[in-house]
């Protein structure tokens, strides 16, 4: 057993440190620290940056780094902690896995190499508003016409399907049999006529997800993915993997600095806010779960090297639900600090402006968003509850 | 990075799960409790033949040079079966004085005599006020012709009962609180002046209080600088820490496949209580806690030996608030998914409970540790990378 990383992986980070101040725009780096959104172009430039340094998890016989388990989480960490990136991009880290695990040769020609150079900006159809916790009994239809299918429904909580160019959606293709076991895993282009997107506003005030609705949407059906009625299968590891980066643990390192950074410039009662004591033992409460989690993401990544292909460690859920929590917690922390200035409301115009003088003293602006956008942590890619129930079936056995 | 046992890390962790899971049952363990001293001198001398007694010691003393991995994998086991012997008094604690403080005559004598178990010896580092601060010693030492005298009461001595010399802090300079001018003595147990009140403590095991009357020590049985012994201390109680941490993780783990054994056995409304979401997930909260901690136990597995002293209390602390957190979190949880089956002595699960809840109040509790770390920082820098 050694915990350290070796000489070459700590010139890994270093170099990838030096990489992200040479490569990430500063403006990009000021927004994600501060919260702001980013555009789709800055989006798009971002992901282009960091698949350039290379692409993590994926095989290297389809453009993979083909980097170690320990660098792989040196990566996730730094670029999180940078921030380089604040939500990865889900071409590379959702549906590019799906393709090459269950995908044909021509979807994997195609869709690939566009995955790696973010030709496509990619959104996920899963949840629709009778199937959330429960995914499974999803109503979205599509049912085969020739060389095509005909897609009638509606998805919601689509993630940037704003900016999306393609979507990968769960549909039923077989209404008649258990729910599981009628479900396919389809592309669908976002051009498609019939595709139409309407915006959901979330409680921070901003606009990150979307109701997408299908009106005989005519999909090829070559776009279908491995097996028809076998996309549960296909979503299962998809999911897997989406939580396997629910860790943040960089994301959450980052944050807890900037809360020293900001409690040593706030004061109360006379004194710096970092000074008082109750303040410390919550972040200290917090550093210390931190810290227990980024070794337990290091054993789950250790071990994935040994884990079958497209079997997931059930400990990530562990990694969801622990890392949701503390991002839950940090965000109330950045509230404590700012105090009563966490009033104030900003427009996202207000935002995206900038050049207006601070309103008080001179906090960054999203803090209270940030804090109002964090409880969807235990809520977003499987609820705490959801996350409890895997814990309990497949590594408690109840 | 990598979190594998070696090939004799493994033999070390199977060999000692194998006797213990033979001879550790409950009932075993009533017997044992119930003798005189208080545990199994038979399983004492299984631990000598095992090189479970030599373990941390280098081979040039007759040991295996084992590290706090190896310590790590002994004592998750020593949770596991919630053993009684004074194996973290005597090897651990005092064992680590000896390792870190002593000099080559005296490790010469009393290691192999340790490591054959035909010596135990205990630990008293506290006294009645010093609560968690090893520096706090009343206790006196005064040069007496070629020799020291030692007088004054040190508490809650684990296992101080059942051994034969006693390592003793005590102060030959400065002021009560001080951290210079505390020497660490070996004393026999059998010394004229001293005198030990034994006791049981709620978790089973042995202690007590020692009073010194104007004890003789020899010089040749100071062990290191008697104005300057702090630095010894303080690592061995950080090495003890990173013990304690994977003997609560061997509990906890026995604690959650006990209370999960039950959710699957026991049956009300004419169903497994084990199918009630409710119950599901606290078990899974148990779970999350667990894995948290053995995590943190790896980490001050890994950390007890740094050199960086900071570096290392930081993560020593970090450990132990871990560990004391959780051990409310599941002590709780599987008393109440027991439910009143939980509460009673006849049953493991109660047994577990108060073992991991003893575990926090030795070498610092959370909050405690909480504090020390808050006074060093934490654990995040405030520059960005």
């Amino acid at each position: 057993m050694d915990l350290t990383f070796t000489e070459e992986e700590r010139a890994f980070r270093d170099e990838l440190r030096q990489f992200l101040r040479d490569n990430v725009p500063p403006e990009t780096r000021r927004k994600l620290v501060e919260g702001r959104p980013l555009s789709k172009d800055e989006m798009v430039a971002g992901a282009r940056v960091l698949n350039k340094k290379g692409i993590p998890y994926w095989p290297k016989e389809y453009g993979g780094a083909g980097w170690s388990p320990a660098q792989q989480y040196i990566f996730e960490e730094e670029v999180q902690a940078f921030p380089a990136q604040t939500m990865y991009d889900f071409g590379v880290s959702l549906i590019g896995p799906v393709i090459y695990t269950f995908g044909n040769d021509a979807q994997k020609k195609y869709y690939l190499p566009r995955i790696i150079n973010v030709d496509d900006w990619w959104c996920q159809g899963f949840s629709e508003p009778g199937a959330g916790s429960d995914l499974a009994s999803l109503r979205t239809r599509a049912v085969r016409d020739g060389d095509h299918y005909v897609v009638n429904g509606q998805k919601t909580w689509t993630t940037l399907a704003q900016h999306a160019d393609w979507i990968f959606c769960l549909v039923r293709t077989n209404p008649d049999v258990k729910k599981q076991l009628g479900i396919s895993f389809l592309l669908i282009d976002m051009k498609s006529p019939g595709v139409s997107v309407r915006p959901i506003q979330l409680i921070d005030g901003g606009y990150e997800v979307n109701e997408v609705f299908f009106d005989n949407v005519r999909v090829p059906a070559e776009n279908l993915v491995g097996e028809e009625n076998r996309g549960w299968e296909y979503a299962k590891m998809l999911l897997g993997n989406e939580r396997f980066g629910g860790a943040w643990v960089g994301a959450s390192k980052e944050r807890i600095r900037r809360i020293k950074h900001l409690a040593a410039r706030s004061r109360a009662g006379g004194e710096r806010l970092i000074d008082q004591a109750a303040f410390q033992q919550k972040v200290i409460e917090i550093e210390v779960q931190l810290k227990a989690l980024e070794m337990t993401q290091l054993r789950v990544v250790a071990n994935a090297s040994k884990q079958q292909k497209g079997v997931q460690d059930p400990a990530s859920s562990i990694l969801k639900l622990k890392g949701g929590e503390i991002q839950q917690a940090t965000a109330g922390l950045l509230m404590d600090v700012i105090g009563p200035y966490a009033l104030p409301y900003l427009s996202e115009q207000e935002l995206e402006d900038g050049n207006q003088p601070p309103i008080g003293p001179d906090w960054p602006p999203m803090i209270a968003p940030t804090y109002f956008y964090s409880r969807a942590a235990s809520i977003y890619s499987g609820s705490r509850e959801i996350q409890k129930n895997i814990i309990t079936k497949a590594i408690l056995g109840l | 990075m990598n979190f594998d046992l070696s090939e004799e890390q493994r033999l070390l962790k199977d060999s000692v799960e194998r006797l213990l899971l033979e001879s550790y049952r409950l009932d075993d363990r009533r017997k044992y409790q119930a003798g005189e001293p208080g545990f199994s001198d038979a399983m004492w001398s299984r631990y000598a033949e095992l090189g479970l007694l030599a373990l941390p010691f280098s081979e040039e003393q007759g040991g295996f040079s084992g590290g706090a991995v190896e310590t790590m994998i002994v004592m998750e086991a020593f949770g596991k079966a919630l053993i009684l012997e004074p194996y973290f008094a005597t090897v651990v604690l005092a064992g680590g004085v000896l390792r870190l403080g002593a000099n080559e005559a005296q490790k010469a004598e009393l290691i192999p005599a340790i490591a054959e178990g035909r010596t135990k010896l205990a630990f008293a580092y506290a006294e009645p006020q010093s609560r968690y601060d090893l520096f706090h010693v009343e206790a006196q030492a005064k040069k007496d012709g070629d020799g020291w005298l030692l007088s004054g009461t040190k508490g809650l001595v684990l296992h101080g009962e059942a051994a034969d010399k006693i390592v003793v802090s005590a102060r030959t300079a400065g002021d009560t609180r001080d951290k210079k001018g505390i020497g660490l003595f070996l004393v026999d147990a059998h010394a004229p002046g001293l005198r030990r009140r034994g006791y049981p403590t709620q978790d089973g095991l042995r202690a007590a209080e020692i009073t010194l009357e104007k004890v003789r020590v020899d010089e040749v049985d100071v062990i290191g600088d008697p104005a300057g012994a702090f630095p010894v201390i303080s690592q061995v109680a950080d090495e003890a820490v990173a013990a304690l941490c994977a003997e609560a993780v061997g509990a906890f783990g026995e604690m959650l496949t006990i209370t999960v054994d039950y959710l699957k056995t026991r049956e009300q409304f004419g169903k497994k209580i084990g199918s009630f979401q409710v119950l599901q997930h606290r078990a899974a909260d148990m779970l999350v806690e667990l894995e948290q901690s053995r995590s943190m136990a790896m980490y001050a597995a890994m950390m007890a030996s740094e050199g960086n002293v900071t570096e290392r209390e930081r993560a020593i602390s970090a450990a132990k608030v871990q560990i004391g957190r959780s051990a409310k979190v599941i002590g709780h949880e599987s008393i109440q998914l027991h439910g009143g089956i939980g509460m009673t002595m006849e049953y493991s699960i109660g047994h577990y409970f108060k073992h991991v809840i003893m575990l926090d109040t030795l070498f610092g509790d959370a909050d405690y540790h909480l504090s020390r770390l808050a006074k060093l920082g934490g654990l995040t820098s405030e520059q960005a990378n």
